[in-house]
């Protein structure tokens, strides 16, 4: 197995060619830029939340395969989901890529997202995955911007 | 003297290892070199028959560690060029030297009003230290342009140089695009319009003969590791006449005449700028490191890097997609790129698969990057012990990339 095998399956491919909710939103109830310093990847991350429910979310920024890939599936992954249950996607997908859960064995709603879970095996870019969510949560938190350092 | 790049790449043991089950191919030396088997041999014996403190012993291994420390200055002088050996300051690396010279040198003289010119490709090391030394003085930083190529704009360099530019510091060759700087014309006209000049090597003295009174600097910073030699050490050399008007940048052991409570008289150079016990055996390192860079023809290595470059990047321009950052007419070094289907970090994590290790990110010199409008580059960078095998193997690589994400 190698980088083209774990990290750079078909799915993963194809987001990043074709990335779904990649657009700026006009008006959104929540928005966060997420930096990783380190490679200069950016993500900004627009979310339209009524009561309790994410209604719409989509993202910009330029990245890598995987934070532009993970930053796309995170988008379909919690659109429709309620603010709690994408805390729980957001805390689970974190474990998987800290290798705190084992994603065969224990339950969990993470879905296709198990596909990052290669990732974890290649410690530089286990930041380029997260990107997205922390700042998604760092949306949810109403936090100015959020950054992997 | 001779040079031959297969018979002294059998002498970097590390390269003869295999990475992810391929022959490892080095082509990150821009960020740091591997050791030779004299280097790692040196370090080997001084810990293990000959290590003891500087400066202070009066017992026998002290006193041989002391001249072979010493020894090591006077090398460096003369690899450098120096008048001499009291202008060699040993320091961690090029980052240390140069917040030693913007500390002490820009710290002292100063003023609100002045100007630092540094050049719109420097490392983040030249510019962030000129950047708090700015704040604290009140003076102003500005930016000497590129064009398009990645060159210095001379002439506008010659009309930012008013009397007001105290300081003008520039990277020799630049490690984000291989550009090579006129230096030594940079220094002249530095000198000429009244500005000390500090020129970042570290990315020079690798890859060029070094002669900084033919250079005509009056500060000049490299770094041990990007040379073959041990992490953690590197050189400044400063005119004396400067060194001598400059102020300690750190108190402690060894930098001083006397101390009392009432008033500390210190050191002179370059003791005055080496605080504390310092890398004793990273310095006794770089000596036998620069007796193996004494021990072959340097000039004909530099022809042969200039080569595996120019061949690097006539095969990546045969490379679908691929666009080089940085076209300077002279260059040496190292090659920047970025791929349109590909982001850096991806190149770099194929190409790691295939055994090839290569930069990819800002390089800390994220206005370069801005400059030329991209996030990233991916980078190959070179040194004596690379050959055409690992060209062949890196466009291989990036073969295999265009295979995947195209």
């Amino acid at each position: 197995m190698g980088a083209s095998d774990d990290l750079y399956q078909q799915v993963i491919l194809d987001h990043n060619r074709r990335p779904r909710n990649f657009r700026p939103m006009a008006t959104p109830t929540h928005v966060c830029p997420g930096r990783n310093p380190l490679c200069g990847d950016h993500v900004n991350i627009y979310l339209e939340v009524r009561g309790e429910r994410i209604e719409d979310v989509s993202f910009e920024g330029s990245g890598c395969a995987i934070s532009k890939a993970s930053s796309s599936m995170m988008t379909e992954a919690v659109k429709g989901k309620t603010v709690a249950e994408a805390r729980q996607l957001f805390s689970e997908f974190r474990a998987m890529l800290m290798g705190e859960l084992d994603t065969g064995r224990v339950p969990h709603g993470l879905g296709k997202l198990t596909i990052f879970k290669g990732v974890r095996e290649y410690s530089s870019r286990i930041k380029c995955a997260g990107l997205a969510w922390h700042a998604l949560v760092g949306a949810l938190d109403s936090q100015k911007q959020i950054s992997t350092e | 003297m001779s040079f031959d790049a297969l018979t002294l790449r059998q002498r970097f043991p590390v390269l003869s290892r295999r990475v992810r089950g391929k022959e490892f191919v080095y082509l990150d030396n821009a960020a740091t070199t591997h050791k030779p088997d004299v280097v790692i041999e040196a370090l080997r014996r001084f810990y293990a028959e000959e290590y003891a403190t500087v400066h202070r012993g009066v017992y026998f291994l002290s006193e041989q560690a002391t001249h072979a420390y010493e020894q090591v200055r006077v090398k460096a002088a003369r690899f450098l060029g120096a008048a001499r050996p009291e202008e060699i300051v040993f320091v961690r690396g090029t980052t240390e030297a140069l917040n030693l010279v913007a500390y002490s040198w820009g710290g002292t003289f100063l003023k609100r009003g002045d100007t630092v010119l540094v050049s719109a490709m420097e490392h983040h090391s030249n510019i962030v230290p000129w950047q708090l030394v700015c704040e604290r003085s009140g003076a102003r930083l500005e930016v000497i342009p590129m064009s398009d190529r990645g060159e210095l704009m001379m002439e506008e360099f010659e009309r930012q140089l008013t009397s007001s530019v105290k300081i003008v510091a520039v990277t020799q060759l630049s490690n984000a695009l291989g550009t090579l700087n006129p230096v030594r014309e940079i220094c002249a006209l530095a000198r000429r319009a009244g500005a000390v000049s500090v020129v970042d090597g570290a990315q020079g003295a690798p890859h060029l003969a070094v002669d900084v009174r033919e250079m005509g600097c009056d500060f000049y910073a490299c770094s041990g590791h990007k040379m073959y030699g041990p992490s953690g050490i590197g050189l400044l050399y400063g005119r004396h006449e400067l060194l001598e008007k400059m102020p300690p940048w750190q108190g402690g052991g060894d930098m001083i005449d006397s101390v009392r409570f009432e008033k500390t008289e210190y050191a002179a150079p370059p003791r005055r700028f080496e605080a504390g016990t310092p890398a004793i055996a990273p310095v006794i390192g770089l000596g036998a490191t620069l007796d193996f860079l004494a021990s072959f023809d340097r000039v004909a290595a530099e022809a042969h890097e200039r080569q595996l470059l120019e061949e690097t990047e006539k095969r990546l321009r045969a490379v679908q997609g691929l666009r080089i950052i940085g076209t300077a007419r002279r260059k040496a070094g190292a090659v920047s790129f970025v791929m349109e289907n590909a982001h850096p970090h991806d190149i770099a994590a194929v190409a790691d698969e295939e055994g090839v290790a290569l930069r990819a990110g800002h390089h800390c010199a994220q206005p370069v990057m801005a400059r030329f409008g991209v996030p990233a580059t991916a980078r190959a960078s070179f040194a004596i012990y690379n050959t055409v095998a690992d060209v062949e193997a890196l466009v291989a690589a990036l073969h295999k990339v265009n295979r995947i994400f195209s």
